[in-house]
């Protein structure tokens, strides 16, 4: 009757949850934000999505094929940087570019470190600062939310042919009948002219800014989804979102007419989507309980102080991929304590 | 068994649409909503029950066999009495191949202090004293009892002991002679607990009656169906300890023993049940003295430098059972149980039983795949079913075949998740010792990442969703390491 039965190691139980399955349920959690993205800017953002998840894919399985250990593509990580990297840029953003911007972000960002596990940084994050110094004026280039021609027309940016400049949009937007466009984001509205946009508006998405970070509100229920899910460390965005109100909130008491007020600052821009889905990277983040709540603050109040006082009207990129490099360091000093540890005795002298 | 279900999601394969919409909607849910999954702590917070952080909550069935009551079991034709069934020096034999031996008598003494004798299991004759296969793997020596079939099987040999005038010593020494070790499955020699270091006082005994392993309910029914025997047991240890009180801690999926036990508490005795939160590995000496009394044993120390000594609640019941009587270990409770089991149950089994003997009783279905001695989280996978039960045997848990699920199994790298630092009892940092494990450097591991504190309880190989053996890897750097010092 007894046969063939097998030898293992303990434990010989093993919970459901796997790697696949944590990634799958991220993108997922990108679904609603990505449907909402294009709902407000149109098929150029679709296209803009499609081209950035295609890129990466389409590297992480060249990488994958070059080093010969078996096809990663299957473990969803690359779907995930393709839809984030999207997420993040605008919406208006030459495809080719874009596609250069996962490429980097899949190929240097991550594949050269080894892989899933290995990178140091956000590999999304790593494509979109690359773009960033390579293509200055394309990625901020803002478009209207909610153009009435969305649907049936592309926005005149996105089909740039590689290598070329992209051409102006002035024209284009004031063909569009947009009642008082500006042309700033309302970041950047706050931190030339102090004008800060009703916090209704950008708490709910209803504003122009990167494809998929308008929406606060979305973004935080898709987030608390996956905290729920237990696929995301609760840690880290709450970390994120209250370094950024509390180092906020003291230069908005002192002059609110200048400075943010951290409602604003929390809504705004794209630090909502970053704490959220960007902080949270599990492979870039410090792994120990403590380590995530000072890695996340220190995101946090970074983002403002580059907002605040720094050339760029947006900072929670950087303050992330600083954050990143300053993972292992918080790491280390965060170790657990060990149960019955003996605290060390001062030895006198 | 109907019941027999899977502890696993909906299976991946099958192209048809409906088992996919079915994964996604599973895909949904929470992961404290799915079958063995971790909850969030948020929700856990709120309960009352006195407990210890981190752990891992993995899907127990215990629902199988906690209603069924010990039933005695047959004895095999022949019994494989193992000299090495205990920590501590091998027993030596008394008996000679051909010898005759009534159910009760010794047939090996101690070799030393740390070691325990053993008592003939049943009426027969010694057949062999040979070699005979361990779950551990190496083959050792072993006593071959052939059983009398047609004997009636009394105990003949018993000497009896008035436990109320016994000084310390002497029941010191009758623990001893009765053989009796760890049943929880340490099969560390009891007698050798009742002798602390010198530099400690015990002030309290803590009775383990958590068993927080998956499959296992003897110590439950142990707790129903034992419990004057119990509570003796617990007087018994008291006294000789000198401890001011005793606490029994069992896990809140037990509350039936926790009332049973409290309704037969002696009024005039400082003796207390306490629930404790069902969480693995609640059962762990270090846990749940510090679930009970919030202390921690500190490194490098035993339980008794924070004035306490833990004992199993078998232990106990058989202390307070054999001693009275003056008789041996020779018999012990074991659940048979696990999904590939066709009639689970909580057996009172003869020692040197062979688990084939034991499994053909109960039944196993056709999926069977691996048979497991002890408890699923920490139990020994066996290489065969010859091996017979031993004293630290509380469970043998039958699991199907794995499952064709290639995603299950792919080891990932380590993503970083951090599960494993929340899962583990003793606040290690899996993550780093496992990429240290990888690198081998397994000097710095013990240095400078106490991996010398890991009890193996397997609880971070359970959660690590790369699937990476953590447990494994500790145990092959303890190992080594252990070979560099000598």
């Amino acid at each position: 009757m007894v046969k063939g039965i097998e030898i293992r190691t303990s434990p010989h139980l093993k919970r459901a949850l796997n790697v696949q399955q944590i990634m799958r349920s991220v993108v997922y959690a990108m679904l609603p934000i990505c449907a909402f993205a294009i709902w407000q800017f149109g098929l150029s953002a679709a296209l803009l999505l499609a081209t950035t998840t295609g890129a990466a894919v389409a590297t992480e399985a060249w990488f994958s094929r070059l080093r010969g250990a078996g096809n990663t593509v299957a473990d969803w990580s690359a779907v995930i940087t393709g839809i984030l990297l999207g997420l993040t840029l605008p919406p208006g953003f030459p495809l080719w570019m874009a596609a250069v911007a996962a490429f980097v972000g899949i190929g240097l960002g991550k594949a050269l470190f080894g892989g899933l596990g290995y990178n140091v940084m956000n590999p999304a994050l790593i494509g979109r600062a690359f773009v960033q110094a390579a293509f200055p004026v394309a990625i901020t280039t803002w478009t209207p939310a909610f153009a009435p021609s969305r649907f049936v027309e592309l926005i005149p940016t996105t089909l740039t042919a590689p290598f070329m400049r992209p051409e102006s949009v002035t024209d284009w937007i004031a063909g569009l009948g947009v009642d008082s466009w500006t042309g700033a984001t309302p970041l950047a509205m706050q931190k030339f002219q102090h004008v800060e946009t009703p916090a209704w508006d950008t708490f709910a998405g209803l504003v122009s800014g990167s494809a998929g970070e308008t929406s606060a509100l979305l973004i935080l229920v898709c987030g608390l989804w996956l905290a729920w899910r237990g696929c995301l460390d609760w840690r880290i965005p709450a970390s994120v979102l209250a370094g950024a109100a509390l180092t906020a909130l003291p230069f908005w008491l002192v002059d609110p007419g200048i400075y943010p007020s951290p409602w604003f600052v929390l809504s705004s821009g794209g630090l909502m989507l970053a704490a959220w889905f960007m902080a949270s990277d599990m492979v870039a983040s410090p792994v120990t309980p403590w380590g995530a709540i000072i890695y996340g603050v220190f995101i946090g109040a970074l983002t403002v102080i580059i907002r605040l006082f720094g050339g760029l009207v947006e900072g929670v990129m950087y303050a992330i991929l600083l954050g990143n490099a300053a993972g292992p360091l918080i790491s280390a000093w965060t170790q657990p304590r060990v149960y019955g540890a003996v605290k060390k005795v001062q030895a006198k002298s | 068994m109907s019941n027999g279900t899977s502890q696993d999601p909906p299976k991946g394969a099958g192209g048809t649409w409906r088992p996919m919409i079915a994964r996604m909607l599973a895909g949904l849910r929470p992961a404290s909503a799915r079958p063995g999954g971790h909850g969030s702590g948020l929700l856990r917070m709120f309960r009352k029950r006195k407990t210890f952080p981190h752990g891992i909550y993995p899907v127990e069935h215990k629902e199988w066999t906690a209603d069924k009551p010990i039933r005695r079991l047959p004895f095999a034709p022949v019994l494989v009495l193992p000299l090495a069934q205990h920590r501590g020096a091998p027993s030596q034999p008394l008996v000679q191949v051909g010898q005759e031996v009534v159910r009760g008598e010794p047939i090996a003494q101690a070799a030393g202090f740390v070691s325990v004798p053993m008592h003939a299991p049943a009426t027969g004759v010694i057949q062999a004293i040979d070699l005979a296969p361990t779950p551990e793997g190496p083959r050792t020596m072993a006593i071959y009892l052939k059983v009398y079939q047609a004997d009636p099987q009394q105990v003949l040999f018993d000497t009896g002991h008035d436990i109320d005038s016994m000084t310390n010593e002497e029941v010191v020494a009758a623990v001893q002679e009765a053989g009796l070790v760890g049943l929880g499955g340490a099969a560390f020699p009891s007698h050798v607990k009742l002798m602390p270091p010198k530099d400690a006082v015990i002030d309290t005994v803590i009775v383990n009656g958590c068993e927080c392993e998956p499959y296992l309910t003897c110590d439950h029914r142990v707790m129903l169906e034992q419990t004057d025997a119990l509570l003796r047991g617990i007087r018994l240890i008291m006294r000789v300890t000198g401890a001011k009180r005793a606490i029994i801690g069992v896990e809140d999926n037990k509350l039936n023993a926790v009332e049973q036990i409290r309704a037969k508490l002696p009024a005039n005795l400082p003796i207390t049940a306490e629930a404790v939160e069902s969480k693995y590995p609640q059962g762990a000496e270090k846990m749940l003295i510090k679930s009970l009394l919030g202390k921690e044993v500190p490194v490098g120390g035993l339980p008794a430098h924070v004035g306490v000594a833990v004992f199993n609640v078998g232990t106990l019941a058989q202390i307070g059972d054999l001693l009275p009587k003056g008789r041996g270990l020779i018999e012990r409770v074991v659940t048979v149980s696990g999904p590939a089991v066709t009639n689970p149950g909580n057996f009172m089994v003869p020692i040197g039983t062979p688990v084939r003997f034991l499994l053909n009783h109960v039944g196993t279905k056709p999926t069977l795949g691996q048979v497991i001695l002890g408890g699923a989280m920490m139990g020994m996978s066996v290489s065969s079913v010859d091996v017979p039960i031993t004293k630290g045997v509380s469970g043998v848990v039958a699991l199907e075949q794995d499952e064709d699920d290639p995603a299950r199994r792919q080891v990932y790298a380590c993503i970083k998740c951090g599960e494993c630092l929340k899962a583990c009892p003793i606040n290690l940092n899996p993550s780093m010792l496992g990429e240290l494990a990888q690198a081998r450097e397994y000097g710095v591991m013990a240095q400078d990442f106490n991996l010398d504190q890991c009890f193996e309880c397997g609880s971070c190989a359970y959660v690590c969703p790369s699937n990476i053996p953590l447990t494994q890897y500790f145990r092959i750097a303890k190992s080594i390491n252990r070979e560099r010092k000598n």
